[in-house]
């Protein structure tokens, strides 16, 4: 049957039909180039970071370079507290923004932010860093975990504020006009009704924006710095879980060598999880919404 | 309604944005003046970084930060536009979501990360494998291209950093490309068009412009990444042409160098550089999303 088919063709439709395969083709292996490095780091990452981890690893502090054993104990708290930080002050700018931006932003001030939103999501993080060293490091004195936090939030709070636009724009208008018409005023109908509406959304922009954070090395280089002991204050140089990989993967020490892919292990778990969660909430509400 | 607390309150939030921009710009400014007063604009094509005679000069961090991001991006250009164009047009529903969010995943592990992979899994496979490749290949005629050295290059930055900005420019392109009436490429099968002709001549045509701003976009995100260029780059301090030497980048030197700055000058000369990279990386993100978002209602 294809072999009558094939002798009805003309050749020049038949060399299309080849081209055709051929490019898709390409569009495969174009698709492998890309998947095939994420599979190797991921890999990478797993099978020598896994290895390398310990209950040691997680709860004690470093020990001197010359010594085996030790931990990252300190930076995975010194992260914790940064990043914390980070989004609490973070979430009020970010969400207050995307906010204004979804239902008052049709005008001057709304159209500028949206727009510096955007580019500052785009912003090279280390700028976030030599900004807050000279600011704050060089003001206070000393770097500090609150300097590294305030470098985080300049690039947490655009994030957020456009998800949290774009998610409280899918939110039904005939919803808030229902508010209004019972007498809520503007506040109550965004904070009760549009808000809790948008949600699901809103949070995965905020995970998204966590994650994205949690891995941030460059910004706190020069303002948490770097620490061997327990952070002893906001006010204080603290380590930090990326900064502590770039460090121990730079330095001439095997086995910092290894604890670096054990630190890294553990960023990307929690980065990935974060994205996972983030990604599949997403998919649910957006299916929820359609459907509602 | 129109003053209401909730408004001013939730403006005075969005202002802080603004302020937070213009302090940005306005600490680079005020933090790298006297390095513009030392030299002027010849900052910008000065070739010395000399830290002990306080001679410092921008262009080989300028060269290095162009050149491997100008690399990567004609290695992630194409293989991105084929990731898109396979997602949005002949990818089966079955993989293709799944395919989407594994390409969105790689655009989420840190910058660090890849830099330590660089270092100890990239690098020595550049050094023993993809270097000599090239030299023995036509490719290796290229003056980008002298002798094969160590593994820490800009050709090796560059690879880091295609690999990085693929997802970006992949997912941008593919909702460019989904911005594409149906009808269009309905038409086109219409007239006779093979798959490939009418992705060709109807679907990158009509998505050019946007394809044109993922591509700054992505431009713009490898200019600014850091830690998996400064791990991997070798950080040299001497102008380079060459994929196959140590180079530097805008970054690198600033990761490197601002922890240490001792001199009024020398920290002022970092911050500078810093100012040059947000100048550039601005004006790539401003044209990016002007044009994208006149293409599609872009996301994050």
């Amino acid at each position: 049957m294809s072999e009558g088919v094939s002798q009805t063709i003309p050749l020049r439709l038949r060399l299309r039909f080849l081209r055709d395969r051929i490019l898709v083709g390409l569009c495969v292996v174009a698709l492998a180039a890309a998947v095939v490095p994420l599979v190797w780091v991921l890999w990478d990452v797993v099978s020598v970071g896994a290895a390398h981890l310990s209950v040691e690893f997680l709860t004690s502090l470093p020990e001197p370079p010359t010594r085996p054993g030790g931990g990252w104990a300190h930076a995975f708290l010194g992260s914790v507290v940064v990043v914390g930080s980070a989004i609490l002050m973070g979430i009020p700018v970010g969400v207050g923004t995307g906010i204004y931006m979804s239902e008052y932003g049709n005008n001057l001030l709304g159209r500028s932010t949206r727009f510096l939103c955007e580019v500052m999501a785009g912003l090279p993080s280390i700028v976030a860093g030599i900004v807050a060293y000279g600011l704050i490091v060089v003001t206070m004195g000393r770097f500090s975990a609150l300097s590294g936090a305030i470098a985080l939030a300049v690039l947490f709070v655009p994030i957020v504020a456009i998800t949290t636009q774009e998610a409280l724009a899918l939110v039904p208008r005939h919803q808030r006009e229902g508010a209004f018409a019972l007498g809520l005023g503007d506040a109550s109908t965004t904070l009760r009704v549009v808000l809790p509406a948008a949600m699901g959304n809103v949070l995965t922009g905020i995970m998204l924006a966590t994650a994205r954070v949690a891995g941030e090395t460059a910004p706190l280089l020069f303002t948490a710095f770097n620490s061997r002991f327990w952070m002893e204050g906001l006010d204080q140089p603290t380590a930090t879980v990326p900064v502590n990989i770039y460090n121990y993967a730079i330095s001439p020490f095997d086995h910092w060598h290894d604890q670096a892919w054990a630190g890294a292990f553990v960023l990307v778990s929690v980065v990935l999880v974060l994205n996972v969660a983030a990604r599949t909430l997403w998919a649910r509400r957006a299916r929820f919404m359609a459907g509602g | 309604m129109g003053g209401s607390w909730f408004r001013l309150t939730t403006g005075a939030l969005a202002c802080l944005v603004l302020i937070t921009a213009g302090l940005i710009f306005y600490e680079l400014w005020m933090g790298s003046r006297p390095a513009w007063e030392q030299w002027g604009l010849s900052f910008i094509w000065r070739t010395e970084w000399n830290p002990v005679r306080g001679e410092f000069g921008a262009l080989p961090f300028i060269a290095g930060t162009l050149l491997t991001s100008g690399m990567a991006l004609v290695i992630a250009l194409p293989v991105s536009l084929g990731i898109a164009i396979l997602l949005t047009e002949f990818a089966p529903r079955a993989v293709r979501d799944p395919l989407i969010f594994i390409v969105e995943l790689l655009a989420a592990v840190p910058s660090v990360v890849f830099g330590l992979w660089g270092i100890f899994v990239l690098a020595p496979v550049v050094q023993g494998t993809v270097m000599p490749f090239i030299a023995g290949s036509p490719l290796g005629y290229l003056p980008i291209f002298g002798e094969p050295g160590a593994g820490y290059t800009l050709l090796t930055a560059s690879l880091i950093l295609a690999i990085m900005i693929i997802p970006i420019i992949a997912s941008l392109s593919r909702e460019v490309l989904m911005t594409v009436p149906r009808d269009q490429r309905e038409g086109a099968l219409a007239l006779g068009c093979t798959r490939w002709e009418a992705m060709r001549h109807v679907v990158l045509a009509y998505g050019r412009a946007g394809i044109f701003s993922a591509a700054v976009l992505g431009l713009g995100r490898a200019l600014g990444e850091t830690m998996a260029t400064t791990m991997t780059i070798g950080n040299s301090l001497g102008l380079t042409f060459d994929y196959f030497e140590a180079g530097n980048s805008m970054t690198a030197i600033i990761a490197n160098e601002l922890r240490e700055a001792a001199s009024e000058i020398h920290v002022a000369s970092l911050v500078a550089i810093g100012l040059i990279l947000f100048a550039l990386s601005f004006v790539l993100n401003s044209i990016g999303r002007l044009i994208i978002g006149r293409v599609s209602r872009g996301g994050v």
